[in-house]
């Protein structure tokens, strides 16, 4: 009992299908597109202060190129000093890109890192943000006097068992963040930023 | 008289539940069964998000078909999935963000799902909207309910653990997490299913 299948009953057909689609797309993009901001808002402000010492004032999003890709950096501002940075760092692991965001003292001290985002295989990469083991070793890192990366190549880092992929690339993603506020000017706490 | 309606209504449930179960007895939609079932909670949310999809895209199409020109069927049946899809993105993207970090990238797999497009041509597209929605339901059911099985043999074997919850320390059987172990539990699961199936 379908219409019959004529020029126009297609083409009338098609365009109706399509205009009604799209109708209730754009309404319900309409209503979802704050409560999406909003929760992608609190991800990111989430992951920035577990990265960094409590009680600063963060700051908005900065540009900084971040082992040679453009991201973005996070200041962490307390009684007019700065105690730390918050850097999004990407490289990539085993799966596809690795993003962390990774909370940095003045003088190069790793404070924490967060994965924000990652493709790594369920139950081996994927530990990299569960495994405590693996990426407590980045607490309190000193960067500039260790070596940041894992043990079979040459440096301080006990990798994932069977994921030495993502940890070299978690590692790597510390390694860059560090280095890149190497660039970033420190005017407030000049003592600090030796 | 009245007892057989209802007995037919939901026989319309119990089918797509064990006689018709899509990834055991049909083996349809073996890409996401193979893929998000990782653990048992990403089992069951790829379930419920195709029975979302299922239950009002077979409405939809039960409605619209007899205005449908069979020539064009398919592409309008697409569209009109591929927007419940979209929908769902969204719900998710704006209220589940967790759910939606780990299952993002097979959401909108479920666009070329053939469960999804296989009950549009099958069944919805000569039904009426409440039996279409019927069968959307057990059909859905019927795949979520696979998918939790599949992904929690392969959590309790693989990481040791049931619904996130851990009770055996250490690592599992690693292969039971990656793909290889999911195709080794499906395939003994179906055995299972099928021999339990058979003997009612």
């Amino acid at each position: 009992m379908a219409a019959a299948s004529n020029l126009k009953n297609m083409a009338l057909c098609l365009f109706g299908t399509c205009l009604i689609c799209s109708a209730v797309l754009a309404g319900v993009y309409a209503l979802t597109a704050a409560p999406i901001a909003e929760t992608n808002a609190a991800i990111l402000k989430a992951s920035i202060s577990k990265v960094l010492p409590e009680g600063g004032e963060i700051s908005e999003a900065r540009e900084l190129e971040v082992g040679g890709i453009k991201s973005e950096y996070y200041e962490c501002v307390k009684d007019g000093e700065t105690i730390a940075f918050a850097v999004k760092s990407t490289t990539i692991g085993f799966g596809g890109p690795l993003t962390l965001m990774v909370g940095v003292l003045p003088g190069g001290i790793v404070y924490n890192t967060s994965v924000l985002a990652h493709s790594e295989t369920p139950g081996l990469g994927a530990k990299c943000t569960t495994d405590e083991n693996f990426y407590g070793q980045f607490r309190n890192y000193d960067a500039m006097n260790g070596k940041l990366t894992v043990r079979k190549d040459g440096g301080d880092l006990d990798a994932i068992t069977a994921s030495t992929i993502t940890s070299r690339a978690y590692a790597l993603a510390v390694k860059n963040a560090v280095n890149a506020l190497a660039g970033v000017p420190m005017p407030i706490s000049d003592s600090q930023a030796e | 008289m009245k007892e057989d309606k209802i007995m037919t209504k939901l026989q319309l449930i119990t089918k797509g539940l064990i006689k018709d179960n899509p990834t055991f007895v049909l083996l349809l939609g073996m890409c996401p069964t193979l893929a998000t079932t990782t653990s048992a909670v990403n089992g069951l949310s790829m379930g419920l998000a195709t029975l979302f999809v299922l239950v009002l895209s077979n409405m939809a199409i039960s409605a619209i078909a007899p205005a449908v020109p069979d020539k064009v069927h398919i592409p309008v049946y697409i569209v009109v999935i591929a927007t419940f899809v979209t929908v769902l993105q969204f719900l998710m993207q704006a209220f589940t963000p967790g759910i939606y970090a780990t299952l993002g990238l097979f959401i909108p797999l479920i666009v070329v799902n053939c469960i999804v497009l296989g009950r549009a041509e099958a069944f919805a597209n000569k039904n009426g909207i409440f039996d279409s929605a019927l069968d959307g339901i057990g059909v859905g059911l019927g795949f979520t309910c696979s998918l939790t099985v599949i992904g929690l043999v392969r959590e309790i074997l693989g990481s040791g653990s049931a619904f996130s919850f851990k009770f055996i320390p250490g690592d599992g059987i690693l292969a039971f997490v990656m793909a290889p172990g999911a195709f080794l539990v499906l395939g003994y699961l179906m055995v299972l299913f099928n021999k339990i199936a058979k003997k009612q």
